[in-house]
């Protein structure tokens, strides 16, 4: 039988400096169907100010919510900080060979919540980047912003300090560091 | 707070969920009592409507100061998100719409509030949702109605008036072999008490109009998600596990991960049925929660002294309080809630319904009503009213014969309660 892997466990520390430092997002599997996760998040992160990138082979050369798509990697002709994987678990190693092979090499590969290859993880540490998987980055930021607390979500964050009045209505930000 | 610190339950009941506003600086949260909030553009209103955005649209859906309590509850029950809802009833109803298709069952502890055994029994049947009643003294009662068309377990943690303790913990047992989630009302114990979720319970439902709140002055209920449940696992719960019409083909359950229970009864729920809190009322029911482990404690601490009064009692032919030494329901209440047995307590009056009415009728600081998990004393005789439309063998059957006396022991001096009871029992 086999045993369930041991749940991930990431401080908010490191979420925090992930989601501060990340610009060029890549995300593989990004979809125009509007009801899939992966269309969710990409327009989400679009909204709260990244530079999101689609890759699927599937749609190369169209344009999604204003992005140009890419069929792979390789193709984007920029410097990439992040490459998001919405893509079965299986799939995840191929992409994170790769991410390696980019030049400069990103310096996060998330992984979707649900999505998890422990093997790929540890090639992508070993090659010095940082890796989280099986998290939502849209759920993440909300959670840290503050805006998912409008959802009745439990953020974990307990503080007496207010957060930054955002510049419109409703777009909370996570702060630079204090 | 610093990361490595967990923190623990008082400071969570005062500060969870609450920070300033931003914008003014406020430190109690304010109360936004508006129907509606502005879009930025088309763009940002389009991206709220299809949850593609977190953020506010209309009162019936949200509002920032539900969301405080609702983000409270969850931390305080330790689930992954909370909904406010119009009153513990409504959180019932929505939490069942989101798991019930008509001609389903679910199974529900037959010792329940009263109001509870009528929605269940009466308006849930108009719905094709059918109750299969068991005994909270007899799990395998629990087992033998588990059928293909069960969809829930549903039980009280502890059993309202009748003070029984539920064995959560070999209920979440049998739920889990059936494949349905355990549903616990915690609104006797609440979680200051008792912490369903650590015991096996997939979803937490709260009347807060009782000790949540506290004062007795507002209607309001929560549906807390334990987070643990795999919707995804069978195509058995369609509001989570199939795309929905209602949003383009989304599939809430893989959308919105180990919250996904309290987005369904929210944008399924909440949003279509329509019984939503008041703004105000949250807002009360938020200062009542940053006491609830004061309170707690000495609701508890009193209502233990009323119990051992009373087992002494000329008047009084016998006592069911869980905190009692002796009581059948004492070794449970200390492996599920340690530090009380809540505020609630139940004796028989001697000479029946009548003795029952005129107690009910001399006491003097007690009020004579139809709540509980006031800071007020309060005293019923459920025979006569909250119990009335049942049958008899439905009244007995709840813990609600006509000699039953329910009191809810208020934070008072206790020698004040204590009096007022003497003087009161020497007139029936």
């Amino acid at each position: 039988m086999e045993t369930a892997p041991e749940p991930l466990t990431y401080s908010d520390d490191l979420i925090l400096s992930i989601l501060r430092s990340v610009k060029t997002i890549a995300m593989v599997g990004a979809t125009p169907n509007p009801a899939r996760p992966a269309y969710l998040v990409l327009k989400y992160l679009l909204l709260q100010g990244f530079h999101v990138i689609p890759v699927n082979p599937g749609h190369a050369g169209k344009t999604l919510l204003g992005q140009t798509v890419y069929a792979k990697l390789a193709d984007i002709p920029e410097p990439i900080d992040m490459v998001e994987i919405f893509r079965r678990s299986e799939a995840a190693e191929g992409i994170v060979d790769e991410a390696l092979k980019l030049y400069p090499l990103p310096r996060v590969i998330w992984m979707q919540l649900s999505v998890r290859n422990d093997a790929a993880a540890a090639k992508a540490e070993a090659a010095g980047l940082t890796v989280i998987m099986d998290r939502c980055p849209k759920i993440e930021y909300g959670r840290l912003c503050g805006e998912i607390a409008w959802f009745g979500v439990n953020s974990r964050q307990i503080s007496s300090r207010p957060r930054q009045a955002p510049a419109q209505f409703q777009r909370m930000r996570i702060q630079a560091k204090d | 707070m610093s990361e490595d610190r967990e923190p623990g339950f008082a400071t969570l009941a005062i500060h969870a969920g609450a920070q300033p506003d931003p914008t003014t600086g406020a430190r109690a949260t304010p109360i936004y009592q508006t129907t509606s909030y502005v879009f930025n553009d088309a763009d940002h209103a389009a991206s709220l409507f299809g949850l593609q955005a977190f953020g506010n649209i209309y009162t019936r859906i949200m509002s920032p100061t539900s969301g405080v309590i609702e983000e409270r509850m969850a931390a305080l029950e330790g689930g992954t998100a909370g909904l406010a809802v119009a009153s513990g009833h409504a959180a019932q109803l929505v939490t069942l719409h989101a798991l019930m298709t008509p001609g389903d069952e679910f199974i529900a502890a037959g010792q329940l509030y009263g109001g509870s055994i009528n929605q269940f029994n009466h308006s849930f049947k108009s719905f094709g949702w059918n109750v299969k009643w068991a005994d909270i003294d007899d799990v395998e009662s629990f087992e033998r109605a588990v059928s293909p068309k069960t969809k829930a377990i549903f039980v009280e943690s502890i059993a309202n008036p009748g003070g029984a303790v539920t064995d959560i913990e070999a209920v979440a047992a049998v739920a889990k072999r059936a494949g349905v989630p355990l549903i616990v009302d915690n609104t006797l114990a609440t979680p200051y008490l008792c912490k369903p979720f650590d015991f096996g319970a997939d979803i937490v439902l709260h009347s807060m109009t009782k000790f949540i709140g506290g004062h007795g002055n507002s209607i309001g209920g929560m549906i807390v998600d334990g987070g643990k449940f795999n919707w995804m696992a069978s195509d058995r719960y369609p509001m989570l596990s199939q795309p929905r019409p209602e949003y383009n083909g989304m599939v809430l359950g893989e959308t919105f991960g180990n919250f996904a229970f309290a987005i369904a009864c929210r944008v399924l729920g909440l949003r279509d049925l329509g019984p939503a809190i008041s703004p105000f009322n949250s807002f009360l029911i938020l200062t009542g929660s940053e006491t609830l482990p004061l309170r707690m404690q000495k609701h508890s601490d009193n209502a233990k002294a009323v119990a051992e009064h009373l087992a002494g009692h000329p008047k009084v032919t016998w006592v069911s309080y869980a905190g009692l030494p002796g009581d059948r329901y004492h070794t449970r209440a200390q492996k599920y809630c340690p530090k009380g047995a809540g505020a609630l307590l139940t004796f028989g009056v001697e000479g029946g319904a009548d003795a029952g009415v005129k107690l009910v009728s001399a006491v003097d600081l007690f009020s004579h009503l139809a709540n509980i998990g006031d800071t007020r004393s309060l005293i019923i005789h459920p025979w006569s009213t909250t119990h009335s439309q049942l049958t008899e063998d439905q009244r007995k059957a709840a813990g609600a014969g006509p000699d039953v006396v329910r009191l809810s022991v208020g934070i008072e001096d206790v020698a004040d309660i204590i009096a007022d009871l003497d003087q009161a029992l020497a007139k029936t």
